[in-house]
């Protein structure tokens, strides 16, 4: 019989004790997130896959087409080209493609660190489910194009 | 009484209708209930709220095929399902929803439960038999030592009630406690009887718990050491109407709680009384089942007979013993 009153009693305090919490746990609001209706925004360190940093007051790409993020890319998914720059004074040279093959991209981040002149940044993007592998196959020149089009 | 042909014919459809929409709106209950609890909003997706997943989960057991694995026995395989729904439909033809609403008073209308109770119990164990199944058979050995060990202190606990009320019919039984919660059974100031009936109806509600083989006592399922117990083996609409059993056999035991220590139909301040105040205490009680799942974790087999034989049956033959003692000297 040695502590079977004291079983007992404990016993149901703690029962009891349980019941109260989950109650009062039932009429607090709910804590998870939505997430179809619901986006939530990335921490600032999230890497997405890359894509190019538009100049803030021209809105065109900083990239100069020095190639550095290509020859850094250790997956050899990052192709770009670029043409002398035309008219009076003008110097150095356009961009005129920047494709990404996503497919292959580990996310390495060395493209990003091997870029001198600010050109290149990981994006926010996660929704990036898709049945087609094509995809995820980037055009960044034209994405940076399309922000530009939503900013102005 | 009445013998008519539609009066058979009127139970027949409302029993079936309440005993499907428990049956499947329990299922939504419980998972809205734990996805409170557990701090998230749960179903929601199927029509407003998640009204309509009853139905889709429905549509979708119905739409699978019935699997019969090899090596089980076929017959006793296919029937055990169907005998885990029977018992507890069929016991709702006794229970006396409010006055004038109920299917047939019987004078042992108590024992009838009882006896039914036992047979959904036989459905666990040819399920898990037939199963040929080494997880099944366990959980099928363990759902008949749990309930037999449960029935003991809940029908101990019964003998007072009906020492209280001289019947055993829950009709005269619910009939006796009319009049304001201080007759009810759980609350009797007559004779002295809420000194211990407080007890009772706590063992009686810990024994239905453990009879409808719920969590924190649901050895027979326990998934994480016997997958799903004696449904491992069952798919489609064979789990669909074990699922259903369970959930009835709830409202079975709020059924039988609520005449026996809450009064039935009865108001708790004496007026209005009617199968409206039935109701809200059988879905008050159904609401603590679901509570109770979400807040404890399950248990092992030997405490839950530890509980039983050390404490549950020790205190109802005492409160037995002291309930004749208060009889008999007032």
């Amino acid at each position: 019989m040695n502590g079977y009153w004291s079983d007992i009693f404990t016993g149901s305090k703690s029962l009891v004790t349980g019941l109260l919490i989950t109650a009062r746990e039932f009429f607090k609001p709910v804590v998870t997130e939505q997430y179809p209706y619901e986006v939530p925004t990335m921490t600032p360190l999230f890497r997405g896959h890359i894509e190019l940093i538009g100049n803030e007051e021209t809105g065109q790409p900083n990239c100069v087409v020095c190639g550095l993020c290509q020859r850094a890319c250790p997956s050899i998914c990052i192709s770009l080209e670029g043409k002398k720059a035309e008219g009076e004074g003008a110097k150095g040279k356009v961009l005129t493609s920047y494709v990404l093959d996503f497919t292959k991209c580990s996310l390495c981040g060395s493209c990003v660190e091997s870029c001198n002149f600010n050109a290149l940044r990981f994006s926010k993007e996660y929704n990036l489910a898709s049945f087609d592998k094509n995809d995820f196959i980037m055009d960044l020149l034209k994405r940076v194009e399309d922000q530009n089009r939503c900013k102005h | 009484m009445d013998t008519s042909i539609w009066r058979a014919l009127f139970y027949l459809v409302g029993i079936m209708a309440f005993a499907g929409l428990n049956a499947a709106y329990l299922g939504w209950c419980e998972r809205k209930g734990a996805a409170r609890i557990q701090r998230r909003i749960g179903p929601c997706e199927a029509g407003w709220a998640g009204l309509a997943q009853p139905l889709a989960d429905g549509l979708k057991l119905l739409s699978k095929q019935l699997l019969v694995p090899q090596g089980v026995d076929g017959i006793i395989f296919r029937v055990a399902p169907v005998l885990a729904m029977i018992p507890a439909i069929t016991s709702m033809v006794v229970i006396p929803f409010s006055g004038n609403i109920e299917a047939r008073a019987m004078e042992l209308s108590v024992l009838l439960l009882f006896a039914l109770a036992s047979l959904g119990m036989i459905a666990i164990l040819l399920g898990g038999w037939a199963s040929g199944n080494k997880y099944a058979i366990i959980s099928s050995a363990r759902a008949v030592s749990q309930n037999l060990a449960y029935e003991i202190p809940m029908l101990v606990t019964v003998i007072t009630i009906v020492m209280i009320s001289g019947s055993m019919n829950l009709r005269e039984i619910a009939l006796d406690q009319m009049g304001g919660f201080w007759h009810w059974n759980i609350f009797r100031l007559e004779n002295g009887h809420f000194l211990t009936m407080w007890i009772s109806f706590i063992i009686f509600f810990i024994c239905s718990v453990a009879e409808t083989n719920r969590a924190p006592f649901d050895m027979a399922e326990a998934e994480s050491e016997l997958v799903a117990g004696f449904m491992t083996e069952y798919g489609s609409m064979g789990f669909g109407l074990f699922m259903m059993g369970e959930y009835l056999n709830i409202v079975v035991g709020a059924c039988l709680t609520t005449t026996l220590f809450l009064g039935g139909w009865d108001c708790p301040f004496g007026k209005t009384p009617g199968v409206w105040w039935f109701l809200v205490k059988i879905y008050i009680l159904i609401f603590t089942f679901i509570w109770i799942r979400w807040t404890y974790p399950r248990t092992q087999i030997y405490r839950l007979l530890n509980l039983s034989w050390k404490i549950l049956i020790p205190f109802s033959l005492a409160n037995l013993l002291i309930t004749a003692a208060l009889i008999k000297v007032f």
